[in-house]
């Protein structure tokens, strides 16, 4: 659509707890940016410019997690001044590799790593934004894929939905045509279980999927389990794997659960 | 047809280099088996040294793994995580490209690219019924797929009879192997014995009969016709899987409301790996991308599987959303829906499915747990 024939939607991104990898991938479309500045007013972007406009926002994409009484207020106040709210990465999605908190005693922690845990102001809990307030869209990924970001983007502002399946990895290595790393070298996978994404990157490298796309829409995980004691990990080790990016989402959560009972 | 009433001839090692020579020099792209990443996958060959000489395979449900031969055979290995249709229907195409003028208007293109001339060299019997379906299924109707036509039409199919089943292998119930069918240009049959290493070759087309003219063929010996023959018949007897002795399509009717079925949805991941190793799936679905000027679109088309739950989505969500229909859904259609669609059954029994399924989840044992559900006359079906 020719830019002159309207005004340029206001694109807005946020950053709650996270490690700032995600914001990073909008910056690392090099190529694409240019164009992107043309079609978008990038009004608040602080990761690219400490120069700010205020809201109302057409598009926010939102970063990181919920982690402090603060971040509360914030992520209401993000969402009553965008018009759609889109979450990007593992940390908005499903808590982050912070969501580990919720798995352990944070006044414990504070107080064995910061000198005064007193200047610490925390909540007892890492938790996705959709928690908080409505979402239009959550992008999956630790980080998330640079070609999904743009047609998020590129979607949004063709008025379409984005084409992001949300099936299994396993869709992606045989689509590029990778040889099951499962299957054929009895490597431990996450590929049958979670979400694509990232067009298979680790079984490609001959590595098992650890799951850093979160759940797919159709797990089975009590059926996959058993397979990742087969190939070698032990109860630990598949706890470890269900609990790293994607630990507060609910099929990995219910699964590491699972797996501490046995 | 036997090998007395055709031209037959034989071919050494040397013979078969010559053959991927004369196909590359005819201007094709041949794919056919090597060796990588830990299996034997489908690739373009740049000569004979590309191929699995001396590699073997060990099969079972879930499980895959490369085993090395002594007698050194090329073509002693059952069906790998590919089949033919990564080639002749690939995972992506492009259909159409819509470009906005200075002037505002849409001009639309359809894809015009120059399908490739491709030679398949180690087209097994099974694979051959696979192609000749999806050939039913993408050109035999009332709609044909110009993208497959444009392919399959340039294919050179070089078949090589089976001679060394896997353990998941059931052509012989699904009646599609270890001989090969009709539909090749040039059939195969890989002979390893005190005699030597040597290929007992036939033509089945004219183009077939003119390569052949090239490669430096002897005549074929009666020792070598009867070795290659008794192989195959051997090869028959060594089926690792079977269906059961019942009609399939019937046993599918019958048993819609099986409690199998259960049974298999607490072990099916729903991640659609056999559908995309499977040599008939032909499901798509289509993708429109704009850029970011939105002055450039484009429609791609790509694989889709029954087992993705987006895949029947309707206004209210999806048609099929339990695991229990969506495997259902994919094992009736294949073995009993595809007769009245198709004309025949959607299955090869080349056991891609079984192999590269990760939990395992076998058809045939599936199939044969359904047929004693029904025997036993737990099950009644709905018609």
């Amino acid at each position: 659509m020719p830019t002159d024939a309207r005004r340029r939607p206001r694109l807005a991104v946020w950053k709650f707890a996270s490690c700032d990898g995600c914001q990073l991938t909008l910056l690392d479309c090099e190529d694409e940016l240019l164009a992107l500045a043309d079609h978008l007013d990038i009004a608040h972007f602080l990761e690219a410019s400490s120069a700010t406009a205020p809201g109302p926002y057409d598009l926010s994409l939102v970063e990181g997690s919920v982690t402090t009484a603060q971040d509360v207020e914030r992520i209401h106040h993000i969402r009553a001044v965008s018009r759609r709210l889109v979450t990007i990465g593992a940390c908005a999605t499903a808590g982050g590799v912070q969501a580990l908190r919720n798995y352990a005693d944070v006044a414990e922690y504070q107080a064995v790593v910061y000198a005064r845990p007193d200047y610490v102001a925390t909540l007892a809990t890492s938790t996705p934004i959709s928690t908080h307030v409505p979402v239009d869209f959550e992008l999956r990924g630790c980080p998330i894929d640079r070609r999904q970001l743009l047609e998020v983007i590129t979607a949004h502002l063709a008025g379409r939905t984005p084409n992001v399946p949300a099936h299994s990895v396993c869709f992606e290595c045989k689509q590029r045509g990778t040889v099951c790393v499962t299957v054929a070298h009895g490597t431990p996978c996450l590929g049958p279980v979670t979400h694509a994404g990232c067009g298979a990157v680790c079984p490609t490298y001959g590595r098992g999927c650890y799951g850093c796309f979160g759940p797919s829409d159709s797990t089975n995980l009590p059926a996959l389990v058993p397979l990742l004691h087969r190939d070698g990990m032990d109860t630990l080790d598949v706890v470890r794997v269900l609990r790293t990016f994607n630990a507060a989402a609910p099929e990995f959560d219910a699964a590491a659960r699972k797996e501490l009972e046995r | 047809m036997t090998d007395d009433e055709v031209a037959t001839a034989v071919l050494d090692k040397d013979g078969l280099d010559a053959l991927i020579a004369v196909l590359v020099a005819r201007g094709r792209t041949v794919v056919g088996p090597t060796v990588r990443d830990g299996a034997i996958v489908l690739a373009e060959l740049s000569d004979g040294a590309d191929l699995p000489y001396g590699w073997g395979v060990e099969l079972e449900a879930g499980l895959y793994r490369l085993r090395a031969r002594e007698d050194g055979a090329a073509f002693a290995h059952s069906a790998g995580p590919q089949s033919w249709k990564t080639f002749l229907h690939p995972p992506r195409v492009r259909q159409w490209t819509a470009l906005r003028g200075a002037d505002g208007a849409l001009v639309m293109t359809a894809d015009a690219s120059v399908p490739p001339s491709y030679a398949f060299l180690g087209v097994r019997p099974c694979d051959l019924r696979a192609i000749a379906i999806q050939d039913r299924v993408l050109t035999g109707g009332m709609y044909s797929d110009p993208a497959y036509v444009g392919r399959r039409e340039r294919a050179f199919l070089v078949a090589v009879e089976c001679t060394e089943p896997g353990a998941t292998c059931f052509c012989v119930s699904m009646g599609s192997g270890p001989a090969a069918g009709p539909g090749y240009d040039l059939a195969l049959t890989e002979v390893v014995d005190g005699d030597g290493h040597r290929f007992l070759v036939r033509a089945g087309s004219a183009e077939g009969e003119s390569v052949l003219a090239e490669l430096p063929a002897r005549v074929a010996d009666a020792a070598t016709r009867t070795a290659a023959r008794d192989r195959v018949a051997e090869a028959a007897d060594r089926m690792g899987r079977s269906m059961p002795l019942v009609d399939l399509q019937v046993l599918m009717r019958e048993t819609l409301t099986a409690e199998r079925w259960d049974d298999v949805a607490a072990r099916c991941l729903t991640c659609g790996n056999c559908t995309m190793a499977c040599p008939t799936c032909f499901c798509t679905s289509v993708e429109d991308v704009t850029d970011l000027t939105g002055d450039h679109a484009e429609r791609w088309r790509h694989w889709e599987s029954c087992f993705d739950r987006d895949f029947s989505h309707l206004p209210t969500g999806p048609v099929r959303d339990s695991s229990h229909s969506r495997y259902r859904q994919w094992a009736t259609h294949k073995l009993g829906t595809w007769h009245d669609q198709f004309g025949s059954s959607g299955c090869v029994g080349c056991g891609r499915c079984i192999v590269w399924c990760p939990v395992g989840i076998d058809i045939t044992e599936e199939a044969h747990a359904l047929n004693r559900e029904w025997e036993s006359g737990a099950a009644e079906g709905t018609r």
